[in-house]
């Protein structure tokens, strides 16, 4: 899988910092997003097929994705501190936000900001959905070059994406359905 | 104190395992129980606290202002490993299983299987969440607009993401 010159596995503080940067700047949204550009863009610690299968995994546990995947790409580079440092990078900067916005609310009892702020945060908010479905364009265009998982995909899209069918549904045939779709291809 | 400290990790240590799909799908139970059962915190606030936590990653962030409201600090803390630390737990196992059997075919052949798969889900979370009822036409122009940007150019997100928001805000919603 290793295709390109990978680096090594990352020091602990190089992991750590990584993910406290992901945390940092994904308020808003696009976390995913954020998660695939750094480890995947920035330091090529994996690559995509890799980050799929990591984020594929991440879904089928209950749980926040995204912080699943973190536990998941960090134990894969580290080991069990790896998966710790990780997650602790990841919702330091989060944590430590709230617990300053709830210190803020419970002292003034209303939700701090004002229209504009609010309207300001629908407008990152919105940006940030763009910015995870153009990872997920991005992905598409680097790793779909056959029809049959280019339908797979596009079944997913319209099935939660249009019809709203629940996530875990939706996995339940899809999964199967790719699997053969992709058994399918190998005995052509 | 160690009492409430215990029922706030027995909670959401349970609603961790539940959370199917990420942390949305649990929330109307986490509502009922803290506000119903323990009676730690209004309606009001919970939808107060759902509003203030919703911009912050990784989602679920909901559950550090319960626990603070209830225990403080303290209580921040405990909420926060009992959401994350068992679901956590369980994609570590997960993952160390997958990795056990590296090099076999048959994983080979799910991890190609995989890939459309997530990369189908990855598109349509984001069209799901756009279909929200808050995403009126200003919001949606501002997803399109993004979603092209940062397929097609090197933009920082940053750069978009800051775009976005100033255009909302003086736009008004």
């Amino acid at each position: 899988m290793a295709n390109r010159s990978t680096p090594g596995p990352p020091s602990l503080a190089t992991l750590f910092l990584s993910f406290l940067a992901i945390g940092s700047t994904s308020f808003g949204g696009g976390l995913l997003g954020w998660i695939r550009r750094e480890l995947v863009e920035r330091r090529g610690w994996i690559d995509d097929q890799q980050f799929l299968v990591c984020f594929g995994i991440s879904q089928m546990v209950p749980g926040a994705t995204n912080v699943n995947l973190s536990v998941i790409v960090g134990t894969q580079l580290r080991g069990v501190p790896g998966a710790l440092v990780a997650i602790s990078g990841l919702l330091l900067a989060p944590f430590a936000i709230l617990l300053a916005l709830g210190t803020l609310y419970f002292a003034a009892r209303n939700v701090p900001g004002s229209g504009t702020l609010n309207a300001a945060l629908v407008g990152a908010g919105a940006a940030a959905i763009g910015f995870n479905i153009a990872t997920g364009i991005r992905l598409a265009h680097h790793n779909i070059r056959r029809v049959g998982p280019a339908l797979v995909a596009g079944a997913i899209i319209i099935g939660i994406g249009i019809l709203r069918i629940p996530l875990l549904e939706v996995l339940l045939v899809m999964l199967p359905a790719s699997l053969a779709v992709t058994l399918l291809e190998r005995a052509r | 104190m160690i009492a409430t400290l215990l029922q706030i990790a027995a909670m959401f240590s349970v609603l961790s395992l539940l959370a199917f799909g990420g942390g949305a799908a649990v929330l109307p139970d986490m509502q009922r129980q803290a506000v119903d059962v323990h009676h730690w915190l209004t309606s009001r606030e919970f939808l107060d606290m759902f509003a203030l936590s919703r911009a912050i990653p990784p989602g679920s962030m909901i559950v550090v202002l319960i626990g603070q409201k209830t225990a403080g600090i303290a209580g921040a803390v405990v909420a926060l490993l009992a959401m994350f630390g068992p679901s956590s737990l369980l994609a570590y196992a997960v993952a160390r299983l997958w990795h056990r059997t590296g090099g076999a075919a048959w994983r080979e052949t799910l991890e190609r299987a995989l890939a459309p798969v997530s990369i189908g889900v990855t598109i349509a979370s984001g069209i799901a969440i756009a279909r929200t009822t808050e995403h009126d036409l200003a919001a949606y122009a501002v997803t399109v607009v993004t979603t092209l940007l940062l397929s097609l150019t090197r933009l920082h997100p940053l750069a978009v993401m800051g775009g976005g928001a100033v255009v909302l805000a003086l736009t008004g919603v």
